[in-house]
């Protein structure tokens, strides 16, 4: 199923299996979008174990159950491993043995790749893949990016805001001839790739602003390297993308390059450019006043950044925290407001905004102290189309009006349409 | 921050092969008599008598001293604080200095006791086996025992948060310099963001529990449940005997002080 936004609710009656719901439970399989919040126990068999407790099964039979489950899922670790050394798409493959091993006859998934990274994402795929052969089992599956389910789909629906089913068929049957329905819907098509808005000429020389000199990091609380004696430069009008799978550094990079993080060894520090007249300046010694002018950071999580009640003391924060006066910066608030199309919510408590909302929310106040690098932590996670295709425009008018842009993502789709360099992790020194 | 516990060097050791509500029951034992107990002698039988276990712990020597160490100082610091000070009643009762100094070393060792006696006991414990024991044996509603197992579980992950809310603030221009009165006023935003995030996970966790049949009515297995061995028996009995004979040796020195009157 493939929904417009966000955030739909149920209505009407449901029947699983000629029974309601509630008694269908027995029958159902759950599996949700994050994984950290579906693991409950700290050791991957015990998990596994525990829906076969609740199910009342005796104690000999659960530990066969248990290991058939983990090696359904192409295990490769024993069942004592530990569950918060796994990483997102390990995680979630132990929540489906987790509900395999209850052997449901309908598999309730919802998003369960979004968190992932794309060789994560796969793996999932392919054990449920797997698993659908194996058994004869229902798949009811709510997604946003269809393309790479499409093998594994019989039946599409897409539902409409507000209600009502849109499209009903097979694959072919709703997305071929439909592209235009679907785009003004925000549902995302198969093959979609967005598309940059036409730039202007870049002159071949471009100022570097920020430059990272023999950077290296470390995991924290081990002692492995995630990068090694990196140096980079950020340039204004431009894009780099730094990419690679979860745990290999680019959160840490993104806050290494915007001045949050203080580096083990290397640094980066700000150009002439940035910094008029400070040149070569260390950029994590900066106060915060200072940083928020000249660096904005992104988080991947937006309530991460929230600080007041309103939409509009949000906006007008960083430019009075930068020192201008409450007048200027409520003339940006508002600007940045309709920009971004926040002034429906302009009175709003930034914590009851929509997802999509709070993503715009979270780039303006990056913005609204005018800075000239931008650094963002995976700025599409789980979007709409049409919210993605705002990113998407919204970046790459940033870069053209002569701003560095930085984002650390796994979304290939939009690494391709918008950035002017990758940098892949982890590197090689 | 590591709110883990440290690793077990060895778990076939004595202590962390044991039985995890014989360990507590044991501890629990130890610990309410040191309450009990206002005098030096009988805390210090008892600490003696916790000090054999060691060896058999299975701890490194560095992560003992890295448990035991703050716990012994911070428990003498507040003994001799006592004495000094005349903080409690009873010291200021106890008049001339060899009085007070006695009294203020009960207080101390008391302290030492209960405080050694429990965190041994539950850094040999592996909070699993705890919650599997405390619903086996005792039975705990699987409710509060999963559930306190779960948040458990969260706990590092919400550390880790409130680390990248510090981070997302400097971002948005904002930190508290030297200014202790903002540097509070932050700490209490961040917390308000911080619960509001524990209460998002929370319910997506208690989903994913329903929907694995968690409190479904259904009478509940263990996957491993407790069991109870003789060697576990002599724990709690050898637990027993200790405190009795604290007890029983400070009334026969005629040192003993029950902690009323």
């Amino acid at each position: 199923m493939v929904d417009e936004r966000g955030g739909g609710e149920a209505e009407g009656t449901l029947r699983v299996m000629g029974t309601s719901p509630a008694e269908g439970r027995a029958h159902t399989g759950l599996v949700l979008q994050d994984p950290e919040a579906q693991i409950i126990m700290s050791r991957a068999g015990d998990d596994v174990a525990f829906g076969l407790e609740n199910r009342g099964i005796p104690t000999d039979a659960i530990w066969p159950r248990v290991r058939a489950a983990l090696e359904a899922v192409g295990w490769a670790y024993g069942p004592n491993r530990p569950t918060d050394q796994l990483s997102g798409g390990e995680q979630q493959r132990l929540v489906l043995a987790g509900v395999l091993a209850l052997e449901p006859d309908l598999l309730l998934l919802d998003e369960p790749t979004a968190n992932l990274d794309p060789d994560g994402a796969r793996r999932v795929r392919e054990t449920l893949a797997r698993i659908l052969e194996a058994r004869e089992a229902t798949m009811i599956l709510v997604e946003h990016r269809v393309a790479e389910w499409l093998p594994l789909v019989d039946r599409v629906v897409v539902l409409a805001a507000g209600g009502g089913v849109l499209l009903d068929g097979t694959p072919s049957e709703v997305f071929v001839g439909n592209e235009e329905l679907c785009a003004r819907h925000g549902i995302w098509t198969p093959g979609y790739e967005g598309r940059r808005p036409a730039r202007p000429v870049i002159p071949p020389e471009k100022d570097s602003l920020l430059v990272a000199e023999q950077l290296s990091a470390q995991r924290p609380g081990t002692s492995e390297a995630l990068f090694t004696r990196l140096d980079l430069g950020v340039r204004a009008g431009e894009v780099l993308a730094v990419m690679g799978p979860n745990g290999s550094g680019k959160s840490t990079l993104a806050r290494l390059l915007g001045g949050l993080l203080r580096p083990e060894s290397g640094q980066v520090t700000a150009s002439e450019a940035l910094s008029p007249g400070h040149a070569g300046a260390v950029v994590w010694r900066w106060p915060a006043q200072e940083l928020v002018r000249r660096i904005g950071s992104v988080f991947q999580d937006p309530e991460h950044q929230f600080l007041t009640g309103r939409v509009s003391d949000e906006l007008a924060l960083g430019p009075i925290r930068s020192g201008l006066s409450e007048a200027e910066a409520g003339r940006r608030a508002t600007e940045l407001a309709e920009r971004l199309r926040l002034d429906a919510v302009w009175e709003a408590n930034p914590f009851t905004l929509s997802g999509g909302e709070q993503r715009r929310l979270s780039v303006a106040t990056a913005l609204a102290s005018a800075p000239q690098v931008v650094i963002l932590d995976e700025p599409t996670f789980g979007q709409d189309r049409g919210t993605w295709d705002e990113m998407l425009a919204l970046l790459a008018a940033l870069a053209d009006s002569g701003r560095g842009v930085v984002t650390a993502t796994h979304d290939q789709a939009l690494v391709a349409a918008l950035a002017d360099r990758t940098l892949r992790l982890p590197a090689e020194a | 921050m590591q709110l883990r516990r440290s690793t077990v060097a060895d778990p076939t050791a004595f202590l962390p092969a044991a039985d995890a509500v014989a360990k507590l029951g044991a501890a629990v034992m130890v610990a309410f008599v040191a309450f009990l107990s206002r005098d030096p002698v009988t805390p210090a039988i008892l600490l003696a008598g916790v000090a054999l276990v060691l060896p058999a712990s299975g701890l490194r020597s560095r992560d003992l001293a890295r448990l035991l160490g703050p716990l012994l100082i911070a428990a003498s610091l507040l003994g001799v604080l006592n004495a000094v000070l005349a903080g409690t009643p009873a010291v200021a009762a106890a008049g001339d200095a060899p009085s007070r100094a006695w009294v203020g070393l009960g207080l101390g060792l008391r302290i030492a006791a209960i405080a050694v006696a429990s965190s041994l006991a539950l850094a040999t414990t592996d909070p699993a086996d705890l919650a599997a024991g405390l619903i086996g044996h005792l039975r705990v509603p699987p409710r509060l025992a999963v559930g306190a197992l779960a948040s458990l579980r969260m706990a590092p992950i919400l550390a880790t948060e409130w680390g990248t809310i510090a981070l997302a603030r400097r971002a948005r221009g904002v930190d508290a310099g030297r200014n202790p009165l903002v540097a509070m006023r932050l700490a209490l935003g961040a917390l308000v963001i911080l619960l509001v995030s524990a209460i998002r996970r929370a319910s997506r966790m208690a989903l994913a529990m329903d929907a694995r049949g968690f409190a479904s009515g259904i009478p509940r297995t263990l996957a491993r449940p407790p069991r109870m061995r003789r060697t576990d028996w002599l724990l709690l009995a050898a637990a027993g005997a200790l405190s009795g004979a604290a007890v029983g040796i400070s009334v026969a020195l005629g040192t003993y002080a029950f902690l009323l009157g």
